[in-house]
């Protein structure tokens, strides 16, 4: 039997890969990949606390953390469209619409 | 057994990521995280979680990511990485390090309290059970989700159908 803590360490590790990816990667679409990435770290989280408590209501969480990544994913990726037409660059480098 | 798929599911699922992360080109980067998806679904059914591995694989590795591959073939991008200075990069690499080791070092160290444990439930993680959840107590977040689908899609079309410097 594997146990609760075992689990939480695994998402803790790929949280912590995402949030790595965040802050190092300049390219925009990586670092959406890297957030999809954090969103399903905590998903394993809720799903092993939703296990050991015996408790569904996690899996109702992690199904609405689902929609939510998916409509984010989806405008997101307008955005980045968007400013690849306007600017022709996907690196937040390059990137400085609302810089003062 | 169990054991041993947990470590295979969950080893594949971090050495992924770290593929991931550390890959320049994007496609390279998109299949790596597929890889992750797929190894998640694999702990979720060890979890019991038979709804939620089916969804993770249908609607991230199947939706999500084929939008994320179809925006990557749509921008014709050209790779040039690594202009951050390495100091900079080490900096950020050790204060991660650093909050992820508290992160890992509170997973560790987290216990449930055995009264809040309730009854075994047979029908743990099925789909009927999600569903009879999602219909009585969750119903109204539910179609609040729908709405919520609803004006990402709108969002999307329009922001990626007009220009910026013809918004006037």
């Amino acid at each position: 039997m594997v146990s609760l803590n075992s689990y939480l360490i695994v998402g803790a590790i790929l949280f912590s890969i995402g949030a790595v990816g965040v802050f190092t990667r300049r390219n925009v679409l990586i670092i959406y990949m890297c957030i999809e990435l954090m969103l399903n770290a905590v998903n394993l989280t809720f799903i092993s606390f939703s296990k050991f408590l015996n408790d569904m209501n996690g899996h109702v969480f992690v199904f609405m953390i689902m929609t939510v990544a998916a409509a984010e994913a989806a405008v997101g990726l307008a955005i980045i469209i968007s400013l690849f037409r306007n600017k022709a660059t996907i690196y937040v480098d390059d990137i400085n619409l609302s810089k003062g | 057994m169990q054991l041993l798929m947990f470590y295979i599911f969950s080893l594949g699922a971090v050495l992924s990521a770290t593929l991931m992360v550390t890959n320049i080109k994007p496609v390279t980067a998109a299949m790596n995280l597929i890889m992750t998806m797929f190894f998640l679904a694999g702990l979720y059914v060890l979890l019991d979680a038979h709804l939620i591995a089916a969804l993770q694989i249908i609607v991230y590795a199947g939706a999500i990511m084929v939008l994320f591959l179809f925006v990557i073939l749509l921008l014709n991008i050209h790779e040039k990485e690594g202009e951050t200075a390495r100091r900079k990069v080490i900096i950020q690499f050790g204060s991660i390090a650093i909050v992820g080791s508290l992160f890992i070092a509170m997973a560790k160290l987290s216990a449930i309290d055995p009264l809040m444990i309730k009854a075994v439930d047979p029908a743990f993680g099925t789909t009927k059970s999600v569903g009879k959840l999602l219909y009585t107590d969750y119903l109204l977040p539910f179609e609040i989700a729908s709405f919520l689908l609803l004006a990402a899609i709108v969002g999307a079309v329009i922001l990626a159908k007009r220009r910026i410097d013809d918004s006037e």
